[in-house]
């Protein structure tokens, strides 16, 4: 089970409150995470991930275990903490803008 | 007793403003969508339950709405906005070329027919249809492939599509604009389009009298009379009496004829309003004094509305989607500003009233007249 911790805004739009809790098959990474987590919740697709380039939007960043994981490779294993629901995956809004 | 909904888009958020045929004693809803831009909302002329909506932000990208009963609860619906074929590219701002980026969906407009059939104008400039209630996505790429395309460079608050007139005499006729490469008309639905900005004059650009090139702020019709458009440019307040093929300057006596908002009075065809703007580089009303200007005789001939509108130490702009009006026996006006108020005429404009002081800053008023 993976944690997702979704920035203020994006809980509103798919109506939750607190963490989204996601089972994945297989590893989890952010691509996994973020297929799971538009599966549930379709109206996230395109407002964390650009629709075609699948590109992290520009003022939106993944942290997790006190780390920067936004320029990891979308394959790439998360964190084993991640991976065992130990600790959130943080999607967070830049701090910009009025 | 016939009722009106006035639809609001904020910058942080949507309202809806409704009251009885009087329009005296209104009632607020909102914020819908808190925090996010509504860049505009409209009713389906088919069915005046439906109303989608246009909301954005930095971080999260377009996302947009549907509501099927009157903006009470709303759902998302797609947002996949997809350039079709190679998006190429157009001018930027040095006049070097720039890839075409979907960035935001300025204006939405409902199929006079359909409730499921709506229209979009977005930035980069492009005009997309939804035949499924805004699920799904087409280009209607006959526009931006128009050969001049590739010339098109962004207005100062970017290159968008923000005026889409249909015509209720022909529905295989629209009418579009886009700031800056001017207006454009289909006879065919939307497949081939022509530049209409014949008679357009415009200094800041290096052909003043270019086929395209012009910083359009808005466009606006009469139903009954389709053949007859009403731009405020980003200088000059213009007319044509021919669908477009060429326009007339109308500015007359106005106090500046820089402005973005304009619109028509629902049973007079020539009676028009303007909310005149100091200029470009001062984008707030002249004279400390929020005005709108009527004119009666279909332009040239402007007289001041300002009863109940403040006349000292105002400082406000009103966008171009930021004016509307209601078709009730004696025409409503409203228009809303930059400092969040939305006020309301019920006289035609003779006199005005503030139904709203202190919402955020207002991009969008449409309006829903209800029977």
């Amino acid at each position: 089970m993976i944690r997702v911790e979704l920035p203020p805004h994006l809980r509103g739009l798919a109506h939750v409150s607190g963490e989204v809790k996601l089972d994945i098959q297989g590893v989890a990474t952010q691509r996994s995470v973020l297929d799971a987590l538009e599966e549930r919740y379709p109206m996230l697709r395109g407002a964390i991930r650009d629709h075609i380039t699948q590109k992290r939007r520009p003022f939106l960043r993944f942290f997790a275990c006190g780390e920067d994981l936004s320029h990891e490779q979308p394959d790439a294993p998360l964190p084993a903490a991640v991976a065992s629901g130990a600790e959130p995956l943080l999607i967070v809004g830049a701090i910009a803008g009025g | 007793m016939s009722s009106v909904r006035v639809l609001v888009g904020t910058r942080k958020g949507a309202f809806i403003l409704t009251a009885d045929g009087k329009r005296e004693n209104w009632d607020v809803s909102g914020p819908h969508f808190a925090g996010w831009e509504m860049y505009h909302l409209k009713g389906s002329p088919a069915d005046p339950n439906r109303i989608y909506a246009s909301q954005s932000s930095s971080w999260s990208g377009q996302i947009m709405q549907r509501s099927n009963d009157g903006g009470k609860t709303w759902e998302t619906v797609g947002n996949k906005f997809v350039y079709e074929g190679v998006p190429g590219t157009h001018q930027w701002y040095d006049g070097t070329p720039h890839p075409w980026e979907f960035k935001r969906v300025w204006h939405l407009e409902p199929s006079l027919t359909d409730p499921d059939k709506v229209y979009a104008g977005v930035e980069d400039a492009a005009l997309f249809v939804s035949n499924d209630g805004a699920q799904t996505w087409q280009e209607l790429s006959g526009l931006r492939h128009h050969g001049s395309g590739p010339h098109w460079q962004p207005g100062a608050g970017g290159m968008c599509l923000h005026s889409i007139i249909q015509d209720p005499s022909n529905l295989d006729r629209m009418f579009i604009a886009i700031s800056a490469a001017g207006a454009f008309r289909t006879d065919d639905a939307g497949k081939t389009w022509r530049p209409i900005n014949r008679g357009l004059r415009s200094q800041y650009i290096p052909d003043p009298e270019a086929e395209v090139g012009h910083c359009v702020h808005h466009i606006a019709m009469h139903r009954a009379r389709p053949n007859v458009l009403f731009m405020q440019k980003h200088w000059d307040v213009m007319r044509t009496d021919n669908a477009g093929d060429s326009w007339q300057e109308i500015s007359g006596n106005l106090p500046t004829d820089f402005g973005f908002a304009i619109d028509v009075h629902a049973h007079e065809p020539d009676t028009i309003y303007v909310a005149p703007i100091k200029s470009d580089s001062e984008h707030f009303v002249p004279d400390g004094k929020l005005r709108v200007f009527r004119s009666r005789t279909g332009g040239n001939e402007w007289e001041a509305l300002t009863k109940g509108l403040p006349q000292a130490n105002c400082y406000v702009n009103v966008l171009r989607d930021a004016m509307a009006v209601d078709s009730l026996d004696e025409c409503g006006v409203y228009f809303g500003t930059s400092g969040g108020q939305v006020y309301a005429s019920a006289n035609a404009g003779d006199s005005w009233t503030p139904i709203v002081r202190d919402l955020p800053g207002v991009l969008s008023v449409e309006t829903q007249t209800l029977p």
